[in-house]
């Protein structure tokens, strides 16, 4: 063999190199940028970086037959593993006392439920099909693994763009939520005090909490189940009091590794050819549109209940009744007490915050369930 | 000086007899996982720091008592 036949084999990871290549593991840089140096959710920008960045490697063959990243995919991303996995962990962490304390926060988890349905609607007048536009209305749901669990199901060749989309947002909610807070409220709205006169709640009415609420909501609506049913799990390990181990290894390595994985293998569906393309791009603007619907809904019921409450509730807190628990819970009492030193919205916040987490999920397993059967 | 929300006092920064301006932080309660620096409505002199570090304390519980 002469060395002119064997200067292509050598170079043929180059020859392959593509400009979508390039520009994608320039984004991927982006990622990695965002994570390391500007500490945005490094925990998923992190993985979702380098896995984009292998996928743009040519013929690496990581992301095909048994590459690492296909197996990964496979193992815990088209069986929904790791976002059920992620929940167990998230239930662990959840705390539904101010919930349960307040139990008519549950309306703004509703109202902040609207993107999901607006942003459907929109991306069906702008061309998508039902299963992706249902696919695309949940990254409204603002909460990772149910955005991966739903499109999953209906829609798994916009997987990536739809991950993306719900994670990169999530993490600009400080810089998405605030302009329209303060657009939406009064200064006499936002300087509202709320009284924080809980309910005792008792330890048995919290171990209760998740039991019920996994067989109500799984007999409503079964398809919503294993997210409400994992994350209960969580929450019941914790508030049980007699697992803490497994409650802290859910809270911790299970839900880092899953973390890990979900996000190289997200990253890795990253590729070129399947993420440089119009929809991709509509599929952003849709998931920016979803946060902003969420908001104004959720800020627009909160101050309806303002007025019917006799000015008693503060609007804001309405702004967290999206999912993103708990980024939006301590973002609203931020923007009180920044308004205010001494006003302490966070009880409630967190109440509407917790309530949003269920709904979304709650939210999904509907559109799953209304959506299977029409398409 | 009442706690605004339950929490754990997590920071004393005032002392028994020291003489404090309102606005100024007195202590930090954690709640949620989140630092709350709870700040004085008036000036004044503390007669008495009613919580310790650490401690656990429920709405309304009184912090700190002025002269």
């Amino acid at each position: 063999m002469n060395f002119a036949d064997l200067l292509p084999e050598l170079l043929k990871g180059v020859l392959h190199f593509t400009w979508g290549n390039a520009l994608m593991i320039a984004a991927a840089l982006v990622l990695i940028y965002l994570a390391i140096y500007k500490e945005i959710e490094p925990v998923l920008l992190l993985p979702i970086g380098f896995g984009c960045l292998l996928a743009n490697i040519p013929l690496a063959n990581m992301t095909a037959g048994q590459g690492v990243m296909s197996v990964l995919y496979n193992a815990g991303i088209s069986t929904e593993l790791f976002p059920l996995l992620i929940f167990v962990g998230v239930g662990a962490m959840i705390d539904f006392t101010p919930l349960l304390a307040q139990p008519k926060m549950a309306l703004l988890g509703a109202a902040g439920q609207f993107g999901i349905f607006g942003t459907l609607i929109l991306a069906i007048a702008i061309g998508f099909p039902l299963n992706q536009a249902a696919s695309i209305g949940v990254i409204g749901a603002i909460d990772g693994p149910t955005s991966i669990f739903v499109a999953t199901k209906l829609a798994p060749e916009l997987l990536a763009p739809i991950a993306v989309a719900a994670y990169s947002y999530m993490s600009l909610i400080p810089i998405i939520q605030p302009p329209l807070m303060k657009l939406l409220t009064t200064k006499r709205e936002r300087l509202i005090q709320m009284e924080y006169t809980p309910k005792p709640i008792s330890q048995k009415t919290l171990v209760f909490f998740p039991i019920i609420l996994t067989l109500v909501v799984g007999l409503l609506v079964p398809e919503a189940t294993p997210l409400i049913a994992m994350l209960m799990l969580g929450n019941l390990l914790k508030i049980s009091g007699v697992v803490d181990r497994l409650s802290k290894s859910a809270q911790n390595e299970m839900i880092n590794i899953a973390t890990l994985f979900l996000g190289l293998a997200i990253g890795a569906t990253m590729s070129a050819e399947s993420f440089l393309n119009l929809a991709t791009i509509k599929i952003l603007g849709l998931g920016l549109l979803a946060f902003v619907l969420d908001t104004v809904a959720g800020l627009l019921f909160g101050k309806l209940m303002a007025v019917l409450s006799g000015y008693k509730i503060n609007p804001l807190i309405g702004a967290s009744g999206i999912s993103a628990f708990p980024m939006a819970g301590r973002l609203a009492a931020k923007v009180a007490n920044d308004e205010d030193q001494n006003n302490f919205l966070l009880m409630h916040a967190m109440g509407a915050n917790t309530a949003g987490q269920l709904g979304s999920v709650i939210a999904g397993g509907i559109l799953l369930a209304i959506v299977s059967k029409l398409v | 000086l009442t706690a605004p929300l339950p929490g754990t006092v997590v920071e004393i920064f005032a002392k028994a007899g020291e003489h404090i301006e309102a606005g100024q932080v007195i202590l930090v309660i954690e709640a949620m996982k989140m630092e709350n620096s709870i700040r004085a409505t008036r000036a004044g002199k503390i007669a008495g720091v009613l919580v310790d570090a650490g401690q656990t304390v429920v709405h309304k519980q009184p912090l700190v008592r002025f002269e």
